[in-house]
């Protein structure tokens, strides 16, 4: 039954890398903000079991957010706000979806390595865990890295803190009081990069980064 | 012993003969046909030598350095590349007896041929440095001879060039390695060596000249750059030689200093050759995708044949390091049944080239097609080697990439971190590089004999030779009766692999339908005659059901044409456009592979141009650095040309007395 | 005694699969119909049209070649033989042990290489365009078999399918990652493999979205037949793959009983049912890929396949 009850947790957070990797193969915004909602809902699925083999009831509090807010309130407000945008629906990458999951890839190797090397003498069912966490980190600051679309740099944003929830969880040490300071730092970062994107596409009438850099009046 | 050697003497006066008689015709046809006998007898006594599993035998003969003289040795590793080059030879020479009648200077071909044969046969059975590299220099000069026949050929004269100056780096590494394993006591032989013990350095770096040596002759990438220029240049039973056989002399060279004389790497050793064949591989047959020259194609082919052999001699090393004797063994097994199979697929295929080469004086598939009408004994051969080049069962090239997987599915043992980390990675190249070339080889049978001739040369084309024909329906038969009975061959290699790593995979010869079980029973087993067995029963029960129930009719009728009918030849695919797909999803990164589209404005009657440009990235990264860089050094120390009489001597005192101070030092 | 039984066994084994292909291709379609609020042709239907091609005359071009002929018969031979090795209502079959799950994706990728070489044989450029993108596909979707097949291999510690389907079905098989992943990597290349939406679509007779269909435009009468089979028997055996390996419940064990053997048999039946079904929803759900989306889609399985080993290697280090 043990065994069993490990096999479950290790296949949510597979399932969050999974959603992570889904999310680096996107084209389209829209699709982008669907993957995005089933990554939060696993995540809150990981965070509901966590809450079950543990015992911490206040972990439940923890998914219902995670769910509420991330799988429902931030996608339809990120949607509504591409539509008010008016932008590029199509995701524009730096680099091509091949190479970046390719990276993607050896991202998740590396920090597989270095789970198992920096946590040598922790449990090993623990040090996977820790090791996908830190993949689903990885994961979305390479999303952050190799998109130009600014509502794609968000997401990556936020899938970043997924990654961080799942972690905390699975150590299973994350006082209730950080998790709120977490939740609302980052709703309040969320709500002031959603006022400054309106202002700039104001401004310049397009969140594409780089013709945004072009823009910065320096002397090259 | 002295019966060996006395029969590559023979060859060896063979070359001598038609020096006087050059252009007779009767002289070439008598050549290749005793070149045949000897080549099969040596053959026969390699085998009898390595089923019998004897003592090693030695020689030595009282010429070449004085205190050392010309050792050579037949244990079981030389005893099986013995039969494998004297099967090429034999193979090449029956070949030739048919083609070499419409050689067009045949003095340039006829003294060296015999020459090659002999100086491989020479590398094989050496036991000291100094005939081994005697011999393989002797085996480079012959062949750039007969890369170089041909010379007046737009491109030939170059791809000599280019091959004279790789196989010389090539050998002056080898010099360094052996003079570094030969040690400060300067034991030149084997058996010195042997015995030797060097610092971990020295090892390494003694295993970095050997790779940089053999694995240029062999073709290891980024060493390959002149074997697509050279094998495709040379007659075509020379091309199938120098792929099929002699880039397994310089296999034979990297086994038998590295497994042998160092006595096994250590695991990064195994890790940089591991690496060093899954790139190669993958990047062998993406090159011979892009290619349009069939010979060219088939060039580019043995560097990813060569590939998957260094996998399997990487592997092995990995696994000799840790002192796991069984793998090491299942690893060298695949890399040397592959060695095997990669000589008989590969010829097979140059002998077609080269049979479809004289049916229409075209190498370039752009200007071929519908030649299984025309030629259908050779298509069919030609098919039998498509077929077990894309490793497809029930054909022998399935079975060593069936043994190497094996082995990389027992690898998670080895304990090294980053060999856990690789050897997922070099797997999945493997597997990539399978599903290519199984792509490579649908492209070029496709379009050189289906479909409908795309030239004039294509549509008059007739069959070849019987000589040909014999010698690629042996050759056929051959892959189906190692891809049927592999037991066999894996047992005849155990006395070799047992010599070079202390263990051998468990005999095969018992198991009940002759299939090989490479571990456990439980692991995994393959039975290629019961495979064989049930396709051709299958086939034959579907044919009969089908001939008895239902209807006979058959009317022939034009193709579907949509409505647009059109029968010129140049509306049906070309081999630049079959590959385009997978031009686009690897080429792009791989080779910078762009396209440019030239529409005309409308209205006008000027056709639209399509172009496409590839670049390889090797050559430009390494390549033409290096040679930019020699000119420049070249240019500017060429002041050193025209200096007066006191000048030179000036120079030669100074270096004496610079000579003079070292020593007193 | 028991050996004619076992030999009768697998002759059942190969007889059920051959009867079962078009059922399951009738059945496909059915559901895909059904979902479209289409009456739909009924589930027999092909067989009455293998009947019927079985009737009619062949027209050949006028250049086909031997090859073109005999094509059909080898490559439906490769397909019935992978498929039969394949455990579907039971597992230690006489000859189970002959080829492994390499040997069938070898199998599979030999009935490739005569069908692509059957449709450049009458060179138009409708085979032309269907081989050259079949090749494409499978030069991505055949790594990621292999790579699945590694990791049922390191999982099950055996590449025969036989001892996979035992292993899943004792105790000592968890719930892992890597499964999943390579779940989720079979189905795609099942997808792949089998020319179904999003790759390629099985019901369309435009050139240029075709893949599968472009190969065999020029054939007809029995050769199609003989072509339609094996497309058919090769959908079976995906199906009957990600059964056996992943919903192995049911499978009888060697040397059972008849009614073990009856067992086996309905529960292969359910999971091909359900197959259909998701098929069909799935197909119906999605919308086809462009030609070049595809090679990121496959290369997505490629890489969850060179994950989930790479996984196995490095956190199973015994």
């Amino acid at each position: 039954m043990d065994g069993f009850i490990f096999d479950v947790a290790h296949l949510f957070a597979g399932g969050l890398v999974l959603a992570s990797l889904m999310l680096l193969y996107q084209r389209r915004l829209y699709a982008l903000l669907n993957v995005f909602a089933v990554q939060a809902f696993v995540l809150a699925l990981s965070v509901a079991w966590q809450a079950y083999i543990q015992d911490a009831p206040h972990l439940y509090i923890t998914a219902a957010i995670a769910l509420v807010f991330k799988a429902i309130v931030i996608p339809v407000v990120l949607h509504r706000m591409i539509v008010r945008l008016g932008i590029h629906r199509e995701i524009e990458t730096v680099v091509g979806i091949g190479p970046t999951m390719l990276v993607g890839m050896g991202l998740v190797a590396l920090s597989t390595v270095v789970m198992l090397q920096v946590a040598g003498a922790v449990d090993p069912l623990a040090r996977e865990d820790l090791a996908f966490a830190l993949s689903v980190v990885l994961l979305g600051l390479l999303l952050m890295v190799t998109r130009r679309n600014a509502v794609s740099q968000v997401v990556g944003f936020m899938s970043v803190e997924n990654g961080l929830v799942l972690a905390a969880t699975g150590a299973r040490g994350m006082p209730f009081v950080v998790e709120i300071s977490v939740a609302f730092s980052i709703l309040i970062a969320f709500i002031v990069i959603g006022i400054f994107l309106f202002r700039i596409r104001e401004r310049f009438d397009t969140v594409d980064i780089e013709t945004i850099d072009s823009f910065r009046g320096e002397l090259r | 012993m002295s019966v060996v050697l006395l029969f590559v003497a023979a060859l060896l006066v063979l070359a001598l003969l038609p020096i006087g008689f050059g252009r007779a015709a009767r002289v070439s046809t008598a050549l290749y046909l005793a070149a045949t006998a000897i080549s099969l007898f040596l053959f026969g006594f390699a085998l009898s030598h390595l089923v019998s599993g004897g003592a090693p035998l030695t020689l030595k003969l009282p010429i070449g350095l004085p205190f050392v003289g010309a050792n050579f040795r037949l244990d079981a590793l030389s005893a099986f590349f013995l039969a494998v080059v004297n099967l090429g030879g034999t193979a090449a020479s029956l070949y030739g007896i048919g083609y070499g009648r419409h050689e067009k200077s045949p003095e340039r071909v006829l003294p060296f041929y015999p020459a090659f044969l002999a100086a491989m046969n020479l590398v094989v059975l050496a036991d000291d440095a100094f005939t081994f590299l005697l011999s393989w220099e002797f085996m480079s000069l012959a062949s750039w001879a007969l890369v170089m026949a041909h010379h007046k050929e737009r491109g030939n004269a170059r791809a000599g060039y280019i091959y004279l100056v790789m196989a010389g780096f090539g050998t002056f590494c080898l010099l360094l390695g052996f003079g570094l394993l030969a040690g400060p006591d300067g034991g030149y032989t084997f058996e010195a060596m042997r015995a030797g013990h060097a610092t971990p350095l020295i090892e390494a770096l003694i295993l970095a000249l050997v790779l940089v040596g053999a694995g240029s002759k062999a073709g290891l990438v980024p060493l390959h750059v002149w074997l697509p220029l050279a094998h495709p240049a040379a007659p075509s039973h020379v091309s199938a030689l120098m792929s099929g056989v002699m880039t397994k002399v310089a296999v034979y060279g990297f086994v038998r200093i590295v497994f042998d004389l160092l006595n096994g790497g250590s695991w990064w050793s195994g890790l940089v050759v591991l690496v060093l064949g899954g790139v190669t591989a993958a990047l062998g047959v993406l090159y011979a995708l892009m290619q349009h020259d069939l010979k060219r194609l088939l060039a580019y082919h043995t560097v990813e044949n060569i590939g998957i052999i260094f996998i399997g001699l990487g592997l092995a090393l990995a696994f000799q390091a840790n002192g796991m004797a069984a793998g090491a063994a299942l690893a060298l097994t695949a890399a040397l049944f592959h060695v095997f199979n990669h000589s008989l697929f590969k010829s097979l295929l140059f002998f077609g080239a080269g049979a479809v080469l004289t049916a229409t004086g075209e190498r370039d598939m752009e200007h071929l097609g519908g030649l299984i009408h025309k030629m259908p004994l050779t298509s069919f051969a030609f098919l039998v080697g498509c077929v077990a080049i894309s490793a497809l069962p029930p054909l022998n090239g399935f079975v060593s990439e069936w043994l190497t997987f094996q082995a990389i599915l027992i690898s998670p043992v080895l304990p090294q971190w980053a060999l856990k980390l690789t050897i997922p990675a070099v797997g999945a190249l493997l597997a990539l590089s399978a599903a290519l070339a199984a792509a490579c080889f649908v492209k070029a049978f496709g379009i050189t004999f289906l479909g409908r001739a795309r030239s004039k040369a294509a549509e008059a084309a007739t069959e070849v030779d019987r000589f040909s024909l014999t010698a690629m329906f042996a050759l056929s038969a051959l892959c189906l009766l190692a891809g049927i009975l592999p037991g066999f061959v894996i047992d005849g290699l155990a006395p070799a692999i047992q010599g070079l790593v202390g263990a051998h995979m468990p005999p095969q010869a018992g198991e009940r339908w002759l299939s090989i079980v490479p571990i456990a029973e439980s692991r995994s087993s393959y039975d290629g005659l019961l495979v064989f067995i049930f396709i051709a029963l299958s086939a034959f029960i579907a044919a009969t059901a089908v001939h008895r129930l239902a209807s006979h009719a058959l009317r022939r009728s034009d193709p579907w044409d949509c409505g647009f009918p059109n029968a010129d030849p140049a509306t049906q695919y070309t081999a630049g456009s079959f590959a385009q797909p997978i031009r686009r999803v690897f080429g792009t990164l791989v080779f910078r592979a762009r396209e440019h589209v030239e529409m005309p404005p409308p209205g006008s009657l000027e056709p639209a141009r399509f172009e496409t440009t590839l670049r390889d990235l090797v050559w430009d990264g390494i390549y033409a650095p290096i040679a930019g860089g020699i000119n420049y050094a070249a240019d500017h120390i060429n002041w050193m040309q025209f200096l007066t009489v006191r000048r030179y001597l000036t120079l030669v005192f100074v270096s004496l007395v610079a000579l003079l101070l070292v020593l007193a030092l | 005694m028991s050996t004619i039984l076992d030999l009768l066994v697998q002759g059942a084994q190969m007889a059920l699969v051959l009867l079962l292909a078009p059922f399951l291709t009738g059945l496909v379609r059915k559901v895909k119909a059904r979902l479209l609020r289409r009456r739909g042709p009924p589930v027999l239907q092909p067989y009455r049209d293998l009947i019927r091609l079985f009737r009619k005359e062949v027209v050949l071009a006028h250049n086909a070649s031997w090859l073109f002929r005999v094509a059909p018969y080898l490559i439906f031979a490769a397909t019935w033989v992978a498929v039969a090795l394949v455990p579907t209502f039971a597992t230690g079959l006489t000859f189970s042990w002959s080829a492994d799950l390499i040997a069938i994706t070898a199998l599979i990728g030999g009935a490739r290489f005569f069908l692509a070489l059957a449709g450049m044989d009458v060179g138009t450029s409708f085979g032309g365009i269907g081989a050259s993108r079949e090749v494409m596909i499978a030069s991505l979707a055949e790594p990621a078999m292999i790579m699945i097949t590694f990791t049922v291999a390191l999982i099950a510690g055996s590449t025969q399918l036989s001892s996979i389907a035992q292993f899943m079905l004792s105790p000592e098989a968890g719930l892992s990652v890597s499964l999943g992943l390579a779940l989720v990597a079979l189905i795609i290349v099942s997808l792949a493999e089998n020319a179904r939406v999003p790759v390629d679509n099985p019901a369309t007779h435009l050139e240029l979205t075709m893949v599968h269909e472009a190969m065999v435009l020029e054939y007809s009468g029995r050769h199609l037949a003989m072509v339609e089979l094996a497309a058919s028997l090769k959908l079976l055996l995906y199906v009957s793959l990600i059964a056996c390996i992943f919903a192995p419940w049911g499978l009888a064990a060697p040397g059972a009983g008849p009614i073990a053997l009856a067992v086996g048999a309905f529960s292969y039946l359910v999971k091909l049912t359900i197959g259909a079904g998701l098929l069909g929803l799935f197909e119906t759900a999605i919308a086809k890929m462009r030609v070049f989306r595809v090679p990121e889609f496959l290369g997505g399985a490629f890489m969850l396949g060179l994950l989930a080993t790479l996984l196995l290697f490095v956190l199973r280090s015994h």
